[in-house]
């Protein structure tokens, strides 16, 4: 896609038209992928040596956790680019992954919690990894509760980039937490540099559920970015032009 | 497949409650905020097309 191309969904009047005719897409493929990945963990990976099948709760709670940290640093860059570069499109996608990025960081904790009983005894330890995520999880709340705060919009934007770029800080202390400091949560199993410690069903499983997430995520933020467009761009030509196909939102 | 039941598979080695609670909330919560977007969607639909034309956008 060329630059000027790529460039040009800047405009909330073509990104809305673009995004609508991609999510019906993107539904369908975190449906199938989903579906194969959980086939896949739940009914043909065997099971723990030492979990049993308790850890086949790493199928969703990685997967979440990743995305919880991916939708963050999305977030945050999308915020600096809305700030840096006065983009309205750039400053409205990051309003629509913050919320995205809750229910991630959620489902990271809560996962968390219900495998960790099993596997430590503790629904909860405050060891470096978990509570960074706890702290994520903060920091996506303060980001909504600050910009929902504030009455003009434009400044809420700019006051929410700050808090979530000087936030972005805590993705690599939670990437790092299990190498920096000693703590109960476990090492990296799956990295970019050295080949996966992970039995190859598991791994596929898990990569195929990470990809439905993002899938997922796309959908929803892209469906919540249309709605927040039409909230901010109301009245305006474009929009009105919009006529009886405004009123048929895509899923 | 690792399962020779679907009691066996339900059952998930004893750990019953915690797999498919964790599972479970998982999906409500995707649910939930799947839902919560598509109405939002709508909602915003509705109000733009009642809405006079023709001026600066909020911005």
């Amino acid at each position: 896609m060329k630059t000027s191309a790529l460039f040009s969904l800047a405009a909330p009047s073509r990104f809305y038209r673009a995004s609508d005719r991609l999510v019906p897409w993107l539904w369908v493929a975190a449906a199938l992928l989903a579906a194969a990945g959980l086939a896949l963990g739940l009914l043909f990976a065997p099971a723990d040596a030492q979990q049993g099948d308790a850890y086949r709760i790493i199928f969703i709670h990685v997967p979440a956790a990743w995305m919880s940290m991916v939708v963050y640093l999305a977030m945050a860059a999308w915020a600096a680019v809305g700030w840096v570069l006065n983009a309205r499109m750039a400053a409205m996608l990051a309003r629509a992954l913050a919320p995205t990025g809750v229910v991630f960081t959620l489902i990271a904790l809560a996962t968390g919690a219900a495998w960790g009983k099993p596997a430590w005894g503790a629904w909860w330890v405050w060891d470096a990894r978990l509570t960074s995520e706890l702290i994520l999880l903060f920091l996506y709340l303060g980001y909504l509760a600050l910009v929902e705060a504030i009455d003009d919009v434009q400044r809420a934007d700019r006051a929410g980039a700050l808090v979530a770029v000087i936030g972005a800080v805590n993705v690599p202390v939670i990437y790092f937490s299990v190498r920096w400091w000693n703590t109960l949560h476990q090492g990296a199993s799956v990295s970019l540099s050295a080949a996966p410690k992970l039995a190859s069903p598991m791994l596929v499983a898990m990569l195929l559920m990470t990809c439905a997430f993002w899938a997922y995520a796309f959908a929803v933020v892209l469906t919540r970015a249309g709605a927040i467009v039409l909230e901010r761009e109301r009245g305006t030509e474009w929009v009105g032009r919009l006529g009886p196909a405004a009123a048929e939102p895509v899923a | 497949m690792n399962w020779r039941s679907a009691a066996e598979f339900f059952a998930m080695g004893g750990y019953a409650p915690f797999v498919w609670g964790a599972y479970g909330l998982t999906a409500a919560l995707m649910a939930l905020e799947a839902w919560l977007a598509v109405r939002r969607r709508r909602r915003a639909c509705a109000e733009a097309a009642r809405e006079p034309r023709a001026r600066e956008p909020l911005r």
